[in-house]
């Protein structure tokens, strides 16, 4: 066993319980044996089972509660109450959906690659559930601190991108190729940002432990990387697929994308993924960018953790009800034209900085965050002026009688329109 | 090097069960990866006979139907329907009910206007904001039409000769507090999605209609003023009381989905002021002709009457061939929603599929006056 796994106070406790006579166990002063010698293996499984259950039963409670202050919040900002009638404040309306939709028919339609199409919503729910384990909750709290925590997180998220194609050309549906085809487009081209945005945290933390990478953060890593934080925003957004850049499901377009042809629990479980992915997502800015779990004393580690995630939420909401979608094209020109380049300036920045200053304190952290929020609003307008829509030339209102025939010889010819104008 | 890929144009139907076919429309469209290469309408999913249904009913019973045409503006239809009932019998209307349903018509149109717009925003994929900030002005709308006669939607207000019933007391208070509310809240709208890089980007130059292409079509309304042409029948051949009221109209000459969004958010403005001048000019009096001069019961001399108005959508106009029996001998409807698809094909072969609900959108159809 990996004695790294003994940093978690939970498991420590349960596994040197159950088989405190082994060497790390004994170490760390522990002595009470349930199992005999040589039975490590099933404390570690034991202990994993049990580790991994709250682990996911957390993971899936939070999207329950995530789904009902969604609906709560949106109706707030849609001027309307949201869901009111089940449980105090609708909190249970979360639960009934999940009861309705496990009760609902599960229909493979005779066009459907049958396998994977039962394959393709397991692969999308086990990489957003597998991105929990390395992510620090609290002091103590956590499944394992992976020395490769940022390598692992990019390289299990992008195997959803695997699982939305096997679901839309797995169900036969001309309308989920669409999504599928969108999917390849999409999430392929964000993973570059999103990953290369994450590099200026890795300089300034000098390791790819999520763990480490708090303990790094004497000021927040906002204050020092606004590009990073910015780039790794939107990217995170279009990975999980929200409503600017919801090109995936886009429903206007195509009714449910590659979701068309799932129902019953199938669904649920897309459902599911994507929300759980939208909370990490969330979960991943805090850790990198907000300082984790860290904050005043007063309050517990855990609960900062929560308070930071709720707020990045919010901010993500606010985010997704306020703006129409994106076209494909336009999308693909904000990943490559404008995020590549503002992370490859943040790059070069940061590693500038980092070799004046290689082991900054905190002094030397503030003069990085006053260098490089001012380089940031510079190549956000930069790069702004680059994708812009150009504003309109011809077109401004027509103060000149067109020459189309008319019903009538006779016109009050003397009002025309001035007011306005179109930008 | 480029190395041409072999691709294969895939047909797929959408509708009539879609989200954004506003109703039950259907469409075959041949796609060239997103690229839209042919477009088939297939209509007629929403056809209930309105037109042979009114052979069968009094000219009075026949408003009923008028409504549920267009049934995001119910008045208009009304109002035009009246047209050409006055103009078949010669009844005169009186000034009050005339006023009044200038009011009511103006009203419906801001209503209707703030549906286009609001679904428009919808189909650009916005989460519902926009258009519930859209709806919640219309609700006030709809409660003005309440106090009026009664109903929000299928409102039945117009009779032969001006309306059936007076404003109430309350209205002209309440109708105030509306119109005060109007405008700062169509400036919000403005704020919110005109100036908004993403609307922008999306509907600027997107399927561009060049005025010659849509006289052709002899599409009216909102999509002729967005190319420029100066075409709104208030101005060019009033009906009612038009020519004693004074508006502008606002002209946009791009043609593209931008500058129809933009033409109703400015009319909306217009119909402010246009009722704002009704309700000074109204006097009290009649709503509608003694019962003697114009009874339930109209039989129309024998003749045709054909009488059209500036509906939100474009030129709604009824045509009605009376035979002096009770009801029409023959009704129909040149329905603006039906004849401003005609060019779907050109507005939307070349253009994304991303685009082309959005261009659908800004056509502003209703299905139940496409289809009747």
């Amino acid at each position: 066993m990996n004695p790294a796994f003994l940093d978690n106070s939970l498991f420590r406790n349960i596994y040197c319980y159950l088989a405190g006579s082994s060497d790390s166990c004994a170490e760390r002063g522990y002595d009470t044996t349930l199992l005999p010698a040589g039975f490590e293996w099933l404390a570690f499984a034991i202990t994993a089972f049990i580790i991994i259950n709250i682990v996911i039963n957390a993971g899936l409670g939070a999207v329950v509660v995530y789904i009902w202050g969604e609906r709560r919040i949106l109706g707030r900002i849609q001027n309307r109450t949201g869901p009111n009638r089940w449980g105090p404040f609708g909190s249970f309306t979360s639960v009934a959906d999940a009861i309705k939709t496990l009760f609902k028919e599960d229909i493979v339609p005779d066009e459907a690659d049958r396998w994977l199409f039962n394959l393709a919503p397991i692969l999308m729910v086990f990489p957003v559930l597998s991105v929990l384990a390395v992510i620090p909750f609290g002091v103590g709290t956590f499944v394992v601190d992976l020395n490769i925590g940022i390598l692992f997180v990019i390289a299990i998220t992008s195997m959803s991108g695997i699982s939305v194609v096997l679901a839309s050309w797995a169900s036969g549906n001309r309308i989920a190729i669409f999504a599928g085809m969108r999917s390849v487009a999409m999430l392929i081209s964000y993973e570059i940002p999103m990953a290369l945005s994450l590099i200026g945290v890795l300089m300034l933390a000098g390791s790819m432990s999520l763990g480490k990478i708090v303990d790094a953060q004497d000021i927040p890593f906002v204050l020092v990387q606004p590009l990073g934080l910015f780039v790794f925003l939107i990217a995170a957004q279009a990975e999980t697929s929200r409503t600017p850049f919801d090109l995936i499901e886009a429903e206007s377009e195509l009714a449910a994308g590659y979701l068309n042809d799932y129902s019953s629990m199938k669904f649920g479980i897309f459902f599911l993924a994507e929300f759980l992915a939208t909370i990490v997502a969330s979960m991943l800015i805090v850790t990198l960018f907000l300082g984790g779990w860290r904050g005043w004393d007063l309050i517990p580690s855990q609960i900062w953790f929560a308070g930071k995630t709720v707020l990045v939420l919010l901010f993500i909401m606010w985010m997704r009800f306020s703006w129409p979608r994106l076209r494909v094209d336009q999308i693909l020109s904000l990943a490559w034209k404008g995020l590549f380049e503002l992370t490859l300036i943040n790059i070069f920045v940061t590693a500038i900085l980092i070799a004046i200053w290689p082991d900054p304190g905190i002094t030397e952290l503030l003069i990085m965050s006053a260098i490089n929020w001012v380089v940031f609003f510079i190549s956000i307008w930069l790069v702004s002026k680059l994708l812009r829509p150009g504003d309109y030339t011809a077109p401004a209102p027509r103060t000149d009688r067109p020459t189309y025939p008319v019903a009538t010889d006779e016109l009050p010819d003397e009002v025309a329109y001035t007011g306005g104008t179109t930008r | 090097m480029t190395t041409q890929v072999r691709t294969e144009p895939i047909t797929v139907n959408l509708g009539p069960q879609h989200p954004s076919t506003h109703g039950v429309f259907r469409m075959r469209v041949t796609f060239d990866g997103e690229e839209i290469i042919d477009v088939e309408p297939i209509f007629g999913y929403l056809h209930r006979g309105s037109e042979k249904l009114a052979e069968e009913r009094t000219y009075v019973q026949v408003v009923t139907l008028t409504d549920r045409m267009d049934y995001v503006g119910s008045m208009l239809n009304n109002q035009a329907y009246m047209l050409a009932v006055e103009k078949l019998a010669g009844v005169e209307p009186s000034p009050r009910g005339v006023w009044l349903r200038m009011i009511a018509s103006e009203l419906q149109r801001i209503a209707s206007h703030l549906v286009a717009v609001g679904f428009l925003i919808q189909d650009l994929g916005a989460w519902g904001t926009p258009l519930i900030y859209t709806m919640r002005e219309r609700e006030k709308i709809l409660d003005l039409f309440e106090m009026l006669c009664g109903a929000r939607i299928t409102n039945s207000y117009l009779r032969p000769g001006g309306v059936f019933m007076d404003a109430p007391e309350e209205f002209w208070p309440a109708m105030n507090a509306v119109l005060d509310e109007l405008p700062p809240r169509i400036d919000d709208l403005d704020d919110l999605l005109t100036d908004n890089d993403i609307i922008f980007s999306r509907t600027k130059g997107v399927s561009v209609l060049t005025p010659e292409q849509m006289l052709d079509a002899s599409i009216t309304g909102p999509m002729l003023r967005a190319a420029g042409v100066d075409w709104d029948l208030r101005h060019r051949d009033p009906y009612d009381y038009y020519d004693q009221v004074k508006f502008e109209r606002p002209l946009h000459t791009a043609g593209d989905n931008f500058a129809r969004y933009w033409v109703r958010v400015q009319e909306m403005r217009e119909s402010i002021k246009i009722v704002r001048q009704c309700e000074k000019m109204i006097e009290p009096g009649p709503v509608r002709p003694d019962h003697d001069d114009v009874p339930w019961l109209l039989r129309p001399p024998v003749g045709d009457a054909y009488a059209a108005i500036e509906h939100s959508k474009g030129e709604l106009g009824f045509y009605l061939v009376s035979d002096g029996s009770i009801s029409p001998y023959r009704c129909h409807v040149r329905a603006p929603s039906l004849i401003n698809l005609t060019l779907l094909r050109e507005m939307l072969v070349g253009e994304l599929l991303a685009d082309m609900f959005v261009s659908f959108g800004s056509v502003d159809i209703n299905m139940g006056e496409v289809d009747r």
